[in-house]
């Protein structure tokens, strides 16, 4: 059994802390979109809108962090043993198959990890954002101003926010227990708690030369 | 040492996970109220008294043995020399005012010759209605509107109370025994009190708060949740505090006989255009009225008429009219007008509307099963329409099924057989004889059909802490403004498609997550077996 360290405090930080935002934003924007009662609709609103601004600083922070350390190379796609990683979930992982790609600190998301990640990153919490920034700052037309900025109708950029909401929540679900895949089913989830995470022992040589 | 470092590490990313969520959270619901120091200003310039500069019981000129109202109006005028002509000019004296309309042009319209939802129309019935016109004697289509002795000044200034309109006498006081003591109203004159204004306001449609359901006598002594800006408690404004009049001309229009926004009178003309503290609350007000949100409800103390249905007057009981009553004592049947529906507190209705209406004329061709006795223009994509509380009072009018136009019925008569439906209980004679006065032709075929009129809500502001809430309008299901259209507003629009698509993937995803998970299971056990 051996062990890499796998995310630094900065990712887990902005991991778990992107996580609650999404949470909390799911949650009250729901309230939002009106689909239950929890907080009430004021305050579902302010949440909503001061978690929004936290996330986008976040985001911000995470964006510069990506680029100083070269991380974001880690989302570059890759569509060799795609294949194999698909039939792993769809047949291996019920076969005590091994993992088709290792995991290691210069490569630590698989094929499909990459592609997933890489659309979040660059579609789907973008088009989040920014629809919700419309959402929150648009003004409907008063006459005499830019007309080019005026919004006749919110509808469209608060479906399309709705839209992404719930493909973020079907993400949470299916990346929650993709978590479980690992070597271990809480493996994963550790990792991303203390940094280290526990490899099979095959794997155990390409990290010692890499970690330490 | 590399342990306690990451230890350290890890605490301090824990406190981040777990202190800056409910950070956020405190600082979301801790958003206190802030003293809105704009309302203060606006209080204080409001709350002194004007004190009249002459005393009119020093006139020699009150104090002759006046025998006719018009003498009384020669003595105002002969030292208010100017003020006649401008009661000439204005619309309580000519009943209408000349106002373009498009599609119609340049239009003469008001209750000279609109119809409305009430009583329908002044036209052959003008020595009952106009006995709160402001004037003497304008009984039929001969009244002179050039000469100033029958303007009647005291209606709108006599500050003794006493001062009255006779009933049927087309404008006049009480004649013989029954006159006023016109030396002690005159000799106590000044600016119109809100009982002035409210004897014909409060009144309108014949009784109190029967047309308007946001004016009535209950306002004269209103506390502060019935009217904030006329209570007793508080601020105690007077009509003409807001409806600001220079040389006899009134700020404000009313949309059942008005067309244009001209010399409004506005709720920002105090209040500014963004006087809440939160920017969000100031930003609705681009799309929705002030009253919208601030008078949450209207006949909050006396019941309002919400729908006459004319259809059924004319029965009668063992030959005689007949009334009967509901069990607060309003009546819901009158042989001479039908029956009636009245609510207090109610909640008003909201419609788009820009400050521009049109009207259905007398000579309009029905084109529709509902016909809109008045229409108040706007729509969401309008930049200068915002949602607004309506009293939408809804009726049943008699209209020409052979011609195809709304029909002006004779009401109102002083004797039996000259055709008032009133007198009479005879639709066909009353349809003859008000058309025959209007000058239109009667084909002596008529129906009833389905009409509403729209009457904007000004009045009976609450105060603040009662105006509407968030969830008031902003709700899945119970939502003041699920019926306007055009608008997306949170929680109350949402598209039911992407929802139930939303869902079912939602589901899918856990569904996959959950065979996924118990193939594993099983597998895994199997192999153990194995």
């Amino acid at each position: 059994m051996a062990k890499a360290y796998i995310y630094r405090s900065f990712e887990r930080f902005w991991h778990w802390m992107q996580s609650a935002l999404i949470f909390i934003l799911a949650t009250t924007g729901f309230e939002i979109n009106g689909a239950y009662k929890l907080f009430g609709y004021e305050s579902a609103t302010m949440i909503h809108n001061i978690s929004a601004v936290s996330l986008i600083v976040l985001v911000i922070f995470a964006i510069f962090w990506h680029f100083t350390t070269g991380e974001w190379r880690q989302y570059i796609p890759t569509f060799k043993n795609i294949r194999a990683q698909v039939d792993f979930y769809i047949t291996g992982i019920f076969q005590n198959a091994p993992h088709p790609t290792r995991k290691t600190t210069l490569s630590k998301l698989n094929p499909l990890q990459r592609l997933t990640y890489l659309a979040l990153k660059l579609i789907l919490i973008p088009t989040v954002v920014v629809t919700g920034i419309i959402y929150y700052l648009h003004r409907y037309p008063v006459g005499g101003e830019i007309k080019e900025l005026d919004i006749v109708s919110i509808e469209p950029v608060a479906l399309i926010h709705t839209f992404g909401a719930f493909l973020l929540v079907a993400f949470v679900i299916v990346h929650v227990y993709l978590t479980t895949t690992g070597h271990t089913p809480t493996s994963n989830l550790k990792a991303m708690i203390t940094g280290w995470e526990e490899l099979k022992d095959h794997e155990e040589k390409d990290h010692e030369a890499q970690t330490h | 040492m590399m342990d306690n470092v990451d230890n350290i590490k890890q605490i301090i990313i824990f406190t981040l996970i777990v202190v800056f969520p409910i950070v956020i959270i405190t600082l979301a619901l801790s958003d206190g109220e802030q003293e809105n120091r704009h309302l203060e200003d606006v209080r204080s310039l409001y709350s002194g008294q004007s004190k009249p500069s002459v005393d009119h019981s020093k006139f020699d000129a009150l104090k002759v043995d006046f025998t006719s109202p018009q003498e009384m109006t020669t003595a105002c005028l002969s030292c208010h020399t100017e003020r006649g002509k401008e009661v000439l000019g204005n619309a309580h004296w000519n009943w209408e005012r000349e106002e373009y309309i498009e599609g119609r042009g340049v239009t003469y319209l008001g209750k000279k010759n609109l119809l409305n939802n009430f009583c329908t129309g002044i036209l052959s019935n003008e020595q009952a209605c106009n006995r709160c016109h402001i004037g003497y004697g304008w009984e039929d289509h001969s009244f002179d509107f050039s000469d100033q002795r029958n303007i009647d000044c005291l209606i709108c200034h006599d500050n003794t109370g006493q001062y009255t309109k006779a009933s049927g006498a087309a404008g006049y006081p009480p004649m013989g025994e029954d006159a006023p003591d016109y030396n002690h109203i005159t000799q106590n004159v000044g600016l119109p009190t809100n009982y002035n204004c409210g004897y014909c306001h409060f009144m309108s449609a014949g009784g109190n708060n029967v047309k308007h359901g946001d004016l009535e006598f209950a306002l004269l002594e209103a506390d502060k949740a019935i009217d904030v800006h006329m209570a007793k408690d508080g601020l105690n404004l007077s009509c003409t505090d807001c409806h600001v009049t220079e040389n006899h001309q009134m700020r404000g229009n009313y949309y059942a006989v008005s067309s244009t926004p001209n010399n409004n009178a506005s709720c920002t003309d105090c209040h500014g255009q963004f006087p809440h503290t939160k920017s969000k609350i100031n930003e609705h007000t681009l799309k929705v009225d002030c009253r919208t949100c601030h008078i949450p409800e209207y006949a909050k103390v006396n019941p309002t008429k919400m729908s006459w249905d004319w259809s059924t007057a004319g029965q009668r009981d063992n030959g005689m009219p007949y009334a009967t009553y509901d069990s607060l004592g309003n009546e819901v049947y009158l042989s001479e007008k039908g029956d009636f529906d009245w609510k207090t507190n109610v909640q008003p209705e909201y419609v788009w509307f820009n400050g521009y209406a049109d009207h259905h004329l007398i000579t309009d061709e029905i084109t529709s099963d509902t016909i809109n006795i008045n229409t108040l223009m706007g729509a969401a994509e309008d930049p200068d329409s915002k949602i607004i509380p309506v009293k939408i009072h809804r009726g049943r009018q008699p209209y020409d099924t052979v011609y195809n136009n709304l029909i002006q019925a004779k009401l109102w008569a002083r004797n039996e057989g000259e055709g008032a439906l009133w007198v009479d209980l005879d639709w066909d004679e009353a349809l003859r004889s008000g058309m025959e006065y209007v000058g239109m032709p009667y084909s002596g075929e008529y129906d009833f059909i389905s009409t509403k009129m729209y009457l904007p809500l000004s009045h009976m502001v609450s105060p603040a802490e009662k105006a509407l809430s968030c969830t008031d309008c902003h709700h899945r299901t119970n939502s003041r403004l699920k019926n306007v259209e055009g608008i997306y507003i949170p929680a109350t629009s949402y598209s039911a498609k992407l929802n139930f698509a939303g869902m079912l993937f939602i589901w899918v995803c856990i569904l996959g997550v959950v065979i996924h998970a118990g193939l594993r299971i099983f597998t895994h056990y199997k192999r153990k077996f194995e």
